[in-house]
């Protein structure tokens, strides 16, 4: 079984998020950029039904901007074994919605055949939480959703996600799409032979056109601001004043 | 000129990076205050290391390394001196000497030091030969087709934890025309050969877990291939590969003098004093701003200096002696002024700070003192004039 991992690289955790002047998104000039950590998770996932005999080839692929070549660069040195590169934007700024990415990861699904793809549940740039969705609709395919647990089991897979209140376990019909969820495991780091291996792997670069996908942008961002400051707080000289200011507030 | 990182440099950063953060850091509390590194923990952080291929990074693909270029090498040091060095050394980088061993050698110390089976250490110094080497009084002569080396070496790191030493030792004398010129040779030796004794060192500043040792010689009974290079040509194979090592320290000081600063940084944009962050007060920010400047003066200077070892520049050497005298006298300064940033907390064992400013002190000894940094670069500046 061949498995398929979209990658979306995204500002980095660390960085501290500025958005532009103009309101127009965050300011990605210059930022250090990494791979979404759930599609992290979603790789170190497929290596290990790899190592597990379960499946035979990873192909990890990402939709964006040609520096994208960097984070498939990183699958390939986690273990990835050939990569996609779909250019579909030269802006760093300009973010693939996510019907546009489903499209062409279902067009890279039609030409590969996986059986299974392990998406990661959201990327956390713009937190749209779609594309696996998406992805599973227009394949037609069965899918699990924020999977804190992945067994296959002859024909099916069987998911355990993470809903309020307790943990649920489904089992979808393979082919799927399974969309991971921040506890299914802690992702590896890339050991320095594979690092050195990466250079070596296929990376195949495609544009939407390859695939005869339109994607040209059908939303459109009105306005990005920054989370409002938090107020300073208030030091409370004894309990009885703290229980007397909860009341004033009208929280007890 | 293109000051960024390749797609490759950056997952080595970020791995060397993950792998300190991960592995390394959450022990450094307990063996700062235990003052010990545990042998298990050694040895389980050596496997690991070993696992993700950071083990004897440092070593040419002919030594069956991966054969990184100064440039990579500099990155991973830099990546894990963020750590104490007790544990930074739990990752192995063998002495890049060991490249050099031939026949029976690569058998019984190159593959196994390159495993992780066996740990080295290297003596050169001696209770009378610090800066002078050439002075070494620790001798080897000849007994048949063995040697027996008498003498002691003190100020050997980590010798208690090691199978094996990297040692150097006079075969004898030449008379040159500048007078008596000792001939240094290099040997490996096994250390539970009988006549080698590892004894403890002396109770130092800082480097807590990191142990200092005096090793004794009397008449060991060496086996004659046990020589690395040929007689008389110690300081040859050093020269040859030995490597940057003065690099290496300018790493880990450039290191952690950012981990102070990014310390320092922090304190003074959260701390209050009269009413507002100690940082809007010049006396704190402007410091900041000098400490901030020097780093990436450091920066710049260690890896145009691993560049130019890339390039097999001519003058390389004293680029490194550069590169360790600034790097190491910088982190003295941040260190220092760090601590002035965050006053009196500064100096508790709670915060890293105390930490680093400790075992800053050495950096500017070791691998050459700084005045004999300064000696390398100014020769290299004068004596083509003739002075
Ligand atoms: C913690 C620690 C670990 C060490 N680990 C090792 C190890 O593993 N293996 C090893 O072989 N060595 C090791 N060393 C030894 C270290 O390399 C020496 O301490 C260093 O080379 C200086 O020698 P010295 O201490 O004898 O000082 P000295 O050479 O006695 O120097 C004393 C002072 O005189 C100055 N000086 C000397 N000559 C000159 C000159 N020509 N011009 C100007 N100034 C001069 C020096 O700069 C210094 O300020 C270690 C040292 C320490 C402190």
């Amino acid at each position: 079984m061949k498995v398929l991992v979209p990658v979306k690289r995204v500002i980095d955790y660390n960085v501290k998020v500025r958005v532009k002047a103009d309101g127009s998104g965050v300011d990605l000039a210059n930022v250090k950029m990494s791979m979404n950590p759930f599609d992290e998770i979603a790789v170190e996932q497929a290596i290990r039904l790899k190592e597990a005999g379960q499946a035979e080839e990873i192909i990890a692929v990402s939709i964006g901007v040609k520096q994208n070549q960097e984070t498939l660069r990183t699958a390939l040195a986690m273990g990835a074994d050939r990569a996609i590169l779909i250019v579909a934007s030269e802006d760093v700024h300009h973010d693939v919605e996510p019907l546009t990415v489903a499209k062409l990861l279902k067009a890279v699904v039609d030409e590969e055949a996986p059986g299974l793809v392990l998406c990661g549940k959201q990327a956390i740039d713009n937190d749209m939480n779609a594309t696996g969705q998406m992805l599973a609709a227009l394949l037609g395919w069965s899918q699990g959703t924020f999977a804190s647990g992945l067994e296959i089991d002859g024909d099916n897979a069987n998911v355990t996600r993470e809903v309020d209140g307790g943990l649920q376990t489904i089992k979808v019909k393979m082919p799927a799409v399974v969309t991971v969820d921040l506890r299914l495991n802690e992702p590896r780091y890339a050991s320095l032979p594979n690092i050195m291996k990466a250079k070596k792997k296929q990376l195949d670069e495609k544009t939407p056109e390859d695939y005869g996908v339109d994607a040209s942008p059908r939303l459109e961002i009105v306005k990005t601001s920054e989370p409002e400051a938090r107020k300073a707080g208030v030091i409370v000289k004894s309990v009885d004043e703290l229980v007397e200011k909860l009341n004033e507030a009208g929280v007890i | 000129m293109d000051f960024a990182r390749t797609d490759e440099q950056q997952m080595l950063w970020d791995t060397a990076r993950t792998f300190m953060e991960r592995e390394l850091l959450p022990h450094e509390d307990a063996v700062e205050a235990a003052d010990d590194l545990p042998r298990e923990l050694e040895l389980e952080l050596r496997q690991k290391a070993v696992d993700v291929g950071l083990h004897a990074c440092n070593m040419p693909e002919s030594a069956g390394g991966p054969g990184l270029g100064a440039v990579e090498v500099t990155l991973i040091e830099q990546a894990l001196g963020h750590a104490s060095l007790a544990l930074a050394e739990c990752v192995r980088r063998p002495c890049n000497l060991l490249a050099a061993c031939e026949g029976e050698q690569v058998a019984h110390f190159l593959e196994p030091a390159m495993s992780g089976e066996k740990r080295d250490c290297v003596a050169m110094t001696e209770p009378d030969a610090g800066s002078d080497l050439k002075g070494m009084k620790t001798r080897a002569v000849r007994d048949g087709s063995d040697w027996l080396i008498s003498g002691t070496k003190h100020f050997i790191s980590n010798a208690d934890r090691s199978e094996f030493v990297v040692l150097f030792a006079a075969t004898g004398e030449d008379d040159t025309p500048r007078g008596k010129r000792k001939r240094i040779s290099c040997f490996l030796v096994d250390l539970d050969l009988p006549r080698v004794e590892v004894a403890p060192g002396y109770k130092q500043v800082g480097l807590r877990g990191y142990s200092n040792n005096i090793i004794r010689f009397e008449n060991a009974r060496v086996p004659g291939w046990c020589m690395v290079g040929g007689e008389g040509e110690g300081f040859d194979v050093v020269n040859r590969w030995l490597g940057p090592g003065r690099l290496t320290v300018a790493a880990t000081a450039q290191a952690r003098a950012q981990r102070a600063f990014d310390f320092a940084l922090d304190w003074a944009a959260n701390r209050e004093q009269f009413g507002q962050k100690i940082g809007k007060f010049q006396g704190v920010s402007f410091p900041l701003a000098d400490m901030a400047t020097e780093l990436r003066m450091g920066e710049l200077l260690l890896m145009h200096t691993a560049w130019r070892i890339d390039q097999d520049h001519p003058e390389a050497d004293q680029d490194c002696a550069m590169a360790k005298v600034f790097c190491t006298e910088m982190l003295g300064r941040v260190a220092d002024q760090a601590i002035q940033t965050c006053g009196g907390m500064g100096l508790m064992a709670d915060l890293p700070l105390e930490r680093i400013w400790r075992d800053a002190r050495v950096e500017r000894i070791w691998e050459g003192t700084s005045e004999i940094q300064r000696h390398i670069i100014s020769r290299g500046l004068l004596r083509p004039l003739g002075a």
